[in-house]
């Protein structure tokens, strides 16, 4: 892109087109392969030699079919472990090699990276560059990564198996599906995606701080690392914990216009690869395709929206300065940098390129709405697509009335079982959010996180806890959350974001798995239709709007119409 | 009328009707007016009682939180407050009006069957052999014999084990021709509170007092055997989570308005939620509910669970029995066929003289068919002088007449069962042309059956030709049947006829599928098979030995006329025997759940205008640029409140006779009902409260004290 603003005859509007234009044909291309290897992955009878190793050495049988509790057990029980295992790095980082002298982390600090880590969410706490060393962000942070992504994939394809199954009551194994998630798709990509990283000049080395003095004489220390490899993984996994505490805005994660474009690639990647993979699985693409028109139609409005907000300033102090550029890179603008951040707000990624408590008051809202709409529009790999699945459920189940049936989606009926399983996970993620920050309100210290006052803080604050409890770990910035409280508040909420609607989807997988599937007929509600596409983005939107909208409206929405 | 139906009661599309042309029908139900809302209101009242309201979520909550506001508006007074607190506990009560009313609509039906259950004496034949002895009917017991004669009224429900009978049901079904009751046979079952016409009969007793059918019918019909059902339970679910998660929304607000400085009264906050909360389809639910099965009985179906009406709407398979159903139940006359040598208009004469003293159907049907399409119009008995009648019997199988000729001559005409007529003719001296003979075959293998035409003149006897008899489909069963299809229902013809003639008469029906010479066997495999493919299936019938295929349907309609073990064994009983009823009884169950779904989604569509009514005028004090959100210009912070807190009650009442009559069903496409009903429901839930709301603002404004 730089080189096209040196000739100097493209104008922000024409640039900032062409690189979504440029995003939207990448996606085209890839989803519809990426997808297809997805479900042929999962749904495979064979074995690699390295993933019969690893079975041999977890001591499973690779060709296992449980059914849910015995699935759900697994993921809980391997989450725990992740998390202790982490916490423990953590805490004994000083004993470690490659520490660069950084010593144990403070107890809940360690606490919220654990549990942010494993739930996906990567939200940050720490300062990279200053708490961690090397050891701890390859092995156990990146390695978190890739499996927290994992198990995310594993869930959704656990729920569409139970979709597709004839009543057998089995869901696929959980090991195998971690092992293969990694195996076979996030570890190839991964490097792939590290090679493109490291060729638009992303840094990977192993050296630490180095002192520099710069031109204008002062002393500068700048911390190298294995960064390309971390940033790949960070995208791909929409995890979105960065090397630097600056994350993506950061030269050596994002050094230009390009990378950054790469970078805005691979974190939707696979959340939109996975529709073409549910259409492959359940053997009709149109179903796949209906939930990728509701997931992109979603993310294509709320683009609109915040670009239109940050290029037209809005807002006293913008119009002022005449741009919103207050909190962004230069060498991104407001075209990228609202690109990178709908899309990193959207897959529960939360890497950023720029500060989001920065953006316009409309621009900040959206990107707060964008949270907590749930992860669905595409969502993390994995949870978006299973989120998604569950609000498909919920608008089958008024659809479905309205055409005089008891409903049913894909040939599975929704009763009594289900819609309950549904119910409850609607309401998890709102409770751990609205909760949060009526428990930070209550108290005088807590309020003191927010560095602002007014409708302002309050959406700092709404921010914070709706990237914690649904697993974004995106950051407005301004909000000190590096307190006892905060850090084990939010690392609670990271907790019930991601679990308990996780269990839920498991069971609604068994309760599914269960059923022997109905045949469609013109009497059956169309699931792969415009209609439908229609009214369900209209569910996802009036779920979190009817939840959220007297938060809303006391924080930017108050904001914006000042 | 002593029947369970209510005045006014339109009936659409009955058997006597043509069913469906192209224009579609409506399900149509009793009217409904507002005096019932009036006659209601004490019921609705006694439902305040907490153990009534706890089983509503929705309402409970509206409740309390009307509990909790009055307290309030007790210890706080001021006009603002007061009109809340009655709006509340009006809500309350508007939600307990619906159910109240659509239970008064049973009760008025329950209260003449109740005259039919009341006790009678009854003639009980001891075991053995002893004299009967005379007893109450409440103390019959299943297995007692009783005596039932002409002028006595049927005990209890049982069986006729002997003699016949001519009984008059319209006590039970509305029907006031009387029917034959025997013993054996699919015509056996009597019911209590039924009356003997003539004879004498035996019947043993199959129910246990106060178990009968009217017992059950009356249980039904008040609501008190109402039992929620599998998709009611499911949308319940779905409204209390709705409701917790507003819950949570206005719980969690309160820190945040003290954050922004502007703390909210609890009033206020009560008001918020009770907008919020799905309250117009939780104080509907159940009178949808029981306005459903009142639309079924008010068609003389009665559905013994809600399940069964639920299945209804779901069902994929549609198993029809051929007559009666599909066809008119007799055969007709189609066409006339002349033997070699014979003239047409020759033939048609001789087929009418013959068919005058005919009065079976068929017969009827000759007559008719001659005088359409030959022009020969019956003659009366005195146009013919001299003439004798020979009348149709099972015996002879022939009918005719004996017309004097010219001289002393005697030209006797017949007509009858090919087998029959050919045997006379050769009596009679004549030869059977082998034309004759294979018309007869073909007429017999395109499924229809030949009837031969002959005459003697003096002891001269010839052929004269064939009348073609066929079934009839009855008009308007091929609209019905694509109908059916659209709406995604598969129709199976169920018929002791053998493949051909099956086939021949689906093709000319449209159904979709055969099953020819069916035994009772083959109908509960063809069950089975359908079911094991996900489908549901809906049947209707009589016979005992439909018992086992009624109970495996998910939806088996017996008739009134049938068995006490075909009753015993579906979950419906229609009481008019109507077979076409079974396509009324799945558009009931589908409108039931289109208008769970209709008011669930206008329901919660409404809440997006209440929002822009509440929200501003909670906070503009602190944020006055929040006015903007006040798109609807209500006048005031306290008038918005009121505003729509009076248009949240109002409506539940407005919609109650949506609710009761259910909302507009066109048998179509799930897409097109879809479109339609999100465009009306979905969309009209939005457009519709800020309309409401803004008129109710211009009122409300004007009190003191809150304008």
């Amino acid at each position: 892109m730089s080189s096209l603003s040196d000739a100097g005859s493209l104008s922000d509007t024409a640039a900032g087109l062409l690189q979504i234009g440029l995003l939207l044909l990448l996606l085209a291309a890839v989803h519809v392969p990426l997808g297809d290897h997805i479900a042929r992955t999962m749904t495979s009878s064979r074995h690699l030699r390295v993933e019969r190793a690893a079975y041999r050495l977890l001591r499973v049988d690779a060709d296992a079919d449980t059914r849910w509790p015995t699935y759900a057990l697994s993921v809980v029980g391997f989450s725990t472990v992740s998390i202790l295992l982490l916490y423990a790095f953590l805490r004994l980082q000083g004993f470690l090699p490659l520490s660069l002298g950084f010593g144990a982390m403070e107890q809940t600090q360690a606490w919220n990276t654990a549990v942010s880590f494993v739930t996906n969410t990567n939200w940050q706490s720490y300062s990279g560059e200053s708490a961690l060393g090397h050891l701890v962000q390859m092995a156990g942070l990146t390695v978190q990564n890739f499996l927290s992504a994992a198990v995310g994939l594993a869930v959704a394809v656990a729920l569409v198996r139970g979709l597709v199954s004839r009543g057998t009551s089995t869901i696929g194994s959980f090991w195998v599906d971690l092992v293969r998630s990694t195996v076979r798709v996030l570890l190839p990509l991964a490097l792939l995606a590290a090679v493109l990283l490291l060729l638009t000049g992303v840094v990977q080395n192993l050296t630490g701080a180095t002192e520099y003095t710069t031109l204008a004489g002062g002393s500068q220390t700048i911390v190298g690392g294995p960064i390309a490899s971390q940033e790949a993984i960070k995208e791909l996994g929409t995890n979105g914990g960065g090397f630097f505490n600056a994350n993506s805005a950061h030269p050596f994660e994002n050094p230009n216009a390009v990378s950054n474009l790469l970078e805005v690639f691979l974190l939707l990647v696979i959340p939109f690869s996975l529709p073409r993979a549910f259409g492959t699985m359940v053997g009709d693409h149109r179903q796949g395709l209906t939930i990728l028109a509701v997931m992109g139609g979603l993310w294509g409005a709320s683009l609109a929206v915040t670009t239109w907000a940050e290029t037209h300033a809005l807002g006293t102090v913008p119009q002022a300065v005449g741009s919103a550029m207050e909190g962004k890179e230069v060498r991104f603008g407001e075209w990228a940098s609202a690109l990178f951040a709908t899309s990193t707000t959207m897959t529960s990624t939360g890497a950023v390129n720029s500060f989001h408590d920065s953006y316009t008051a409309l621009g900040g809202g959206a990107l707060l709405l964008n949270m907590m709409l749930g992860e669905v529009t595409p969502g993390g790999v994995g949870s978006g697509l299973y989120g998604m699945l569950v609000l498909a459920i919920l608008t089958v189940f008024l659809g479905g009335l309205m055409v005089g049936r008891t409903p049913e989606y894909l040939g599975k009926k929704i009763r009594q079982r289900e819609i309950t399983l549904v119910a409850l996970y609607i309401l998890a993620t709102p409770f751990a959010l609205l909760v949060g920050v009526a428990v930070a309100l209550s108290g005088a210290s807590t309020r003191s996180a927010m560095l602002n006052s007014g409708p302002h803080g309050l959406s700092e604050l709404l921010y914070a806890f709706a990237s914690a409890a649904n697993n974004n770990g995106s950051a407005f910035a301004g909000f000190g959350a590096n307190t006892p409280f905060y850090n084990t508040a939010l690392g609670l909420a990271m907790l019930l974001g991601r679990f308990v609607p996780l269990l839920l989807v498991l069971a609604l997988a068994g309760a599914f798995a269960r059923q022997r599937p109905a045949d469609a007929t013109t009497g059956t509600l169309p699931t792969s239709s415009v209609t439908f596409a229609g009214l369900h983005a209209a569910v996802v939107l009036v779920v979190a709007g009817l939840t959220f909208f007297p938060a809303l409206s006391l924080g930017p929405l108050a904001e914006a119409l000042a | 009328m002593s029947t369970p139906t209510l005045p006014g009661t339109s009936t659409p599309a009955g058997p006597s009707e043509p069913a469906g042309t192209a224009a579609p029908h409506r399900v149509a139900s009793g009217a409904f007016s507002p005096r019932q809302l009036v006659a209601s209101l004490p019921d609705a009242l006694r439902k305040l009682d907490p153990r009534h309201l706890v089983k509503t979520p929705v309402m409970f909550v509206v409740a309390v939180g009307a509990a909790l506001s009055t307290v309030l508006a007790v210890s706080d007074p001021s006009v603002f407050a007061w009109v809340i607190v009655v709006w509340l506990w009006i809500t309350v009560v508007f939600a307990n009006l619906a159910e109240a009313v659509a239970e008064g609509r049973g009760r008025a039906q329950a209260a003449s069957l109740r005259k039919v259950s009341s006790e009678t004496s009854a003639r009980r034949l001891p075991p053995g052999c002893g004299a009967e002895e005379n007893v109450r009917s409440s103390e019959l017991r299943p297995g007692d014999l009783v005596v039932v004669e002409a002028g006595q009224t049927v005990p209890g429900d049982g069986d006729v084990v002997e003699g016949v009978a001519s009984v008059d049901e319209s006590a039970i079904t509305g029907e006031s021709a009387p029917v034959i009751r025997e013993s054996g046979g699919d015509r056996s079952a009597v019911t209590g509170g039924t009356t003997v016409l003539s004879d004498r009969i035996v019947v043993r007793i199959t129910a246990k007092p106060g178990e009968s059918f009217v017992d059950r019918m009356i249980a039904l019909v008040e609501g008190s055997a109402r039992q929620r059902t599998p998709n009611e339970i499911a949308l319940n679910i779905l409204l209390a989570s709705l409701t917790l998660v507003f819950l949570l929304a206005v719980v969690t607000l309160q820190p945040m308005a003290v954050y922004s400085g502007r703390p909210q009264s609890v009033v206020v906050l009560v008001a918020l939620l009770v907008c919020l909360i799905p309250t117009t389809i939780g104080a509907l639910l159940s009178a949808i509910g029981i306005a459903g099965m009142d639309r079924l009985v008010q068609r003389n179906v009665l559905a013994m669970s809600g399940r069964a009406v639920e299945a209804a709407g779901d069902v994929g398979t549609l198993l029809l029995d051929k007559t009666g159903t599909i066809t008119l139940g007799n055969r007709q006359a189609h066409e006339l066929l002349p033997a070699p040598g014979v003239d047409e208009a020759e033939l048609a004469d001789a087929a009418q003289l013959s068919s005058l003293a005919d009065a079976t159907p068929e017969g009827r049907s000759i007559v008719v068919l001659v005088e359409a399409h030959h022009g020969l119009r019956a003659r009366a008995e005195g146009e013919l002088p001299g003439a004798t009648f020979v009348p149709f019997t099972a015996q002879t199988r022939m009918s005719g007449v004996d017309l004097p000729t010219a001289g002393d001559g005697v030209r006797q005409v017949r007509k009858g069962a090919a087998a029959a007529v050919t045997r006379w003719v050769r009596a009679e001296g004549g030869e059977v042309p082998a034309e004759v003979g294979r018309c007869v075959e073909e007429v017999s293998t395109a499924g229809g059956t030949p009837l031969v035409v002959a005459e003697s003149v003096r002891g001269q006897a010839r052929v004269l030709g064939v009348v073609h008899l066929k079934d009839v489909v009855k008009e308007g069963m091929r609209e019905r049947f694509e109908q059916l299809r659209a709406m995604g229902i598969r129709t199976v013809m169920v018929t002791g006829d053998n493949e051909r003639t099956a086939r021949a008469i689906a093709a000319e029906a449209g159904v979709d599928d055969v099953l020819a010479e069916a035994t009772p066997e083959e109908k509960l495999a063809l069950i089975r098979q359908e079911q094991s493919g996900g489908r549901l299936v809906a049947m209707m019938g009589d016979g005992t030995n439909d018992a086992p295929a009624l109970a495996q349907a998910d939806v088996g309609v017996a008739m009134n006329t049938g068995t006490s073990a075909a009753k015993e064994a579906g979950n419906m009983v229609d009481l008019d025997s109507d077979p076409t009823k079974l396509i009324e009884i799945v558009e009931i169950g589908k409108q039931l759940l289109i208008t769970r779904g209709a008011l669930t989604t206008f329901s919660i569509a409404n809440d997006v205008a209440k929002y822009f009514a509440i929200i501003p005028a909670m906070f503009v004090t602190t944020f006055p640029q929040l006015d903007r959100l006040n798109v609807m210009r209500l006048a005031t912070p306290e008038s918005a409140i009121v505003s729509a807190i009076v248009f949240n009650a109002l409506v539940i009442v407005a919609l109650i006779p949506l609710a009761l009559r259910g909302v507009r069903y066109r048998p179509s496409s799930a897409a097109a009902l879809l479109r339609r009903n999100i465009l009306v429901y979905g969309l009209g839930g939005v457009l519709v409260p800020f309309v409401g709301i803004k008129l109710i603002d211009l009122l409300v404004s004007t009190i003191p004290g809150i304008g």
